[in-house]
Order: C-alpha cells, then structure tokens, then sequence
C-alpha cells in the first residue's frame, strides 16, 4: 500500500468517529467548542503515530501472551511523557481537558490500531496510518466542536457568527453532545450511500 | 449526612455516563437487553469499587511518600488490568454462578475509561463537587461505588429504552447508534433536572 492510501485510508474509509465509532468518551466529553475538540483530536494524534510506531519496531520482540500488557505500557508512559509536556507549556489546555488525557491510555482507538494494525506492518507505514487515523479523529472531533460551538453560543474558534443570546445553550452541555453526534453519523451514513 | 449527599450526586446530579461521559463503549455497546446491561452494571460496580480501594492506597503509600506521583497513571492501568485478571481467576475458583454471570463483561471492564477515571478522581481528591471537605479512604470508596450505581441505573434504563426502540419504525439513516445517541441525548437531558439538587441538600444538611 502507498502512503498515501494508508493515511487516507484513515481519515475517511476506517474513520474512527463516523464510521468504527471507537472512543466515544474523549469525542463526546471534550467538544464542548471547537478548539478543545483539535487540541484533543491532536494529543490523541501524537500519542497515536508514537504509540504505532514503538510497537511496530518491538512486534517481533514481544511473545503473543503478554503482547497486550506490553502495549499498555507503551501506551501508557507516552500519555505520562504527554501529560507532562501539557501541564508545562500549555496550562489551560490542562485545565479545560482535565481528567481525558491521562484517559487517551484507555481510548480504543489507540490499542485498537496498535493490533490490528502496527502488529503487523513495518514501522514506516505504521506512523502512516497512526497519521491518517489521528487527521480523521481530529477532523470529526473539531467537526463536531465547531457544530456544538456554534449551536450553542453562536461562535467558532471565539469568532462570533451570530449573537450568544440566539444559542442553544443545551447543545455545549451533555445533552446536546449526544443529539449533534447522532445527527452526524446519521448524516455520514446518508452520505455513504 | 455527607454520604447520602455523595450518594445522590454521584448516581443523578453528576452521572458517571450521561453528565461525566466516562465509560461510554460499554453504555452504547452492551445496552440491546435489559439482563446483560444488569449484568454490565453489576460487573462494574465490584471493579470500580475494588480498584479504587486499591489504587487510593497506592497512591497515599507508595506513590506520594516516594514522590512518584509522575508514575500514576502508568501504575493505576497496570493495578486494574491485574486486578481484573485476578478477580476472574477468583470468582472462578470461588463462585462459579457469579463467574457465570460476570464473566463475560469482565475481560472488558480493563478498558472502561470510567474505572481509571473515578481512580484518579478519587486518588487526587477532585471528585469533591458535592463541597465536602475530607477526601478520604472511605469517602473515595462511598463515591465509587455510587458512582458505579450510577452506571448501572443509566445503561438499565437505557437498554430498556432500546429494546422498546428495535421495535419501533426507524428511518434508514438513523438506524443503530444515530438513534441510540439521540435517545442517550434524551436520557441526559431528563438527568439534567436533577441539576442543583446537590447544592439544596448541602445547604440542607449544613454542610456548606
């Protein structure tokens, strides 16, 4: 497969959001706007194409019984290396997406692709598709910040399309996480066909 | 006093599922029939419950007097997939009817974000919104296992819901999980009414 194939592979035929409807928690929970939907979609993008691309590199290493203890591991001191970097540069990053980073340790997407992908593929095309899967998890999850932003307080990324007093407030809260992602798969599976 | 306001926070005002957002896989994959999302429920309720117990004492014994709170994370994920493991062993060495009836779910629990996340709430004493002042062992322990009541009470009702809604005329496109989202939206929306109860009661009880 080209690289090219790869990475588009992931942002549209296998997108973790629309169409495998994997790690719902991080997608319904941090879109409240836009911008803290990308910063998520790009925390779990860069835990992915690293996480891809050790676990690719140490597939023949690993014996099959502990392989998926080994991952975790992996997985889970690169969230720690993440968090740390986070907490030093970008503080209010922290503080809007709080308990959700150290939870991209368990987000399926990651140990999802970590088997059925970088166990078995060599380390190039891992990070490939660690960067097609990341573009299409960061693309629905801004999607669907900027739909809840802007239904809720009339703004995307802070630019004021219409007045606040004409929002829906329900739609930044829980509630409305649910309703907008229902529709937009929805949308996607008209698309589809 | 403080207890029943933990209990009445944690399973309605901030619900684990439909306010929180933890542990939605299991609350949109194992929520089709009413007896397996009891048994989801049940399944959650003794893990959450036994690993906040232990990853609280290996926080405030190991991890805070060595100054290795940097290792939480790495360690709390270990901790549960150990003790998932080891409460399957267990139940099946010990009670095999409740193996039986758990075993299933058990091997999925390891990747419920909401059994990490109540164990870092708990292990950092944020979980406080109720206004309480002392986050301690008993507390922590109270609040996970209301929370995970709380989890249980959602994908029960929900799985209810839903096997009304396989009988329902569905329009093609919003068939499977679009109309399961706009029903947990719903859902949702009807827990948001319990918003607010949380401070009445803390005022009632004196304890703000």
């Amino acid at each position: 497969m080209s690289a090219l194939k790869i990475i588009t592979n992931g942002i549209v035929k296998e997108n973790p959001t629309f169409v495998l409807l994997l790690g719902m928690c991080p997608t319904l929970g941090t879109t409240s706007s836009a911008l803290n939907g990308m910063s998520m979609g790009l925390a779990t993008m860069a835990v992915l194409i690293c996480s891809n691309f050790i676990i690719s590199l140490i597939r023949d290493l690993v014996p099959n019984a502990v392989r998926i203890p080994s991952f975790v591991v992996v997985i889970a001191s690169l969230v720690t290396v993440l968090q740390m970097l986070i907490k030093a540069y970008a503080p209010d990053l922290d503080k809007s997406l709080g308990l959700f980073i150290p939870l991209i340790v368990v987000n399926c997407i990651i140990l999802g692709r970590a088997e059925a992908f970088a166990a078995k593929n060599s380390p190039l095309d891992s990070i490939y598709d660690g960067l097609g899967i990341g573009i299409g998890f960061t693309l629905a999850l801004t999607l669907l910040g900027a739909i809840r932003e802007l239904l809720g307080t009339g703004k995307v990324f802070d630019l004021t399309l219409f007045p606040e007093s004409y929002g829906a407030l329900v739609f930044v809260l829980a509630p409305g996480a649910f309703i907008a992602l229902g529709y937009l798969i929805a949308i996607v599976n008209k698309l589809k066909k | 006093m403080a207890y029943i306001l933990i209990f009445i926070t944690a399973i309605f005002v901030n619900n684990v599922v439909l306010s929180q957002f933890l542990g939605i896989c299991p609350f949109l994959g194992v929520s089709k029939k009413v007896e397996t999302a009891a048994g989801m429920g049940a399944a959650v309720a003794f893990v959450l419950t036994l690993s906040t117990l232990v990853t609280y004492l290996i926080q405030t014994q190991v991890l805070i007097p060595f100054h290795l709170e940097y290792l939480q994370t790495i360690a709390f994920i270990l901790v549960i997939a150990a003790l998932v493991q080891m409460v399957e062993i267990i139940l099946k060495k010990v009670s095999p009817a409740l193996y039986q009836a758990l075993g299933v779910f058990l091997p999925l629990i390891t990747t419920n974000c909401c059994i990490l996340g109540v164990a870092i709430l708990v292990a950092e004493g944020t979980y406080d919104h109720t206004g309480i002042e002392s986050a301690g062992l008993l507390t922590g322990v109270w609040y996970a296992l209301c929370t995970a009541l709380g989890f249980g009470l959602a994908l029960i009702i929900f799985a209810g819901i839903r096997e009304q809604l396989s009988l329902m005329d569905i329009p093609k496109g919003m068939q499977g999980m679009s109309i399961a989202l706009v029903t947990a939206g719903l859902l949702a929306m009807a827990f948001m009414g319990f918003s607010g109860v949380n401070n009445g009661l803390a005022r009632l009880f004196e304890l703000q």
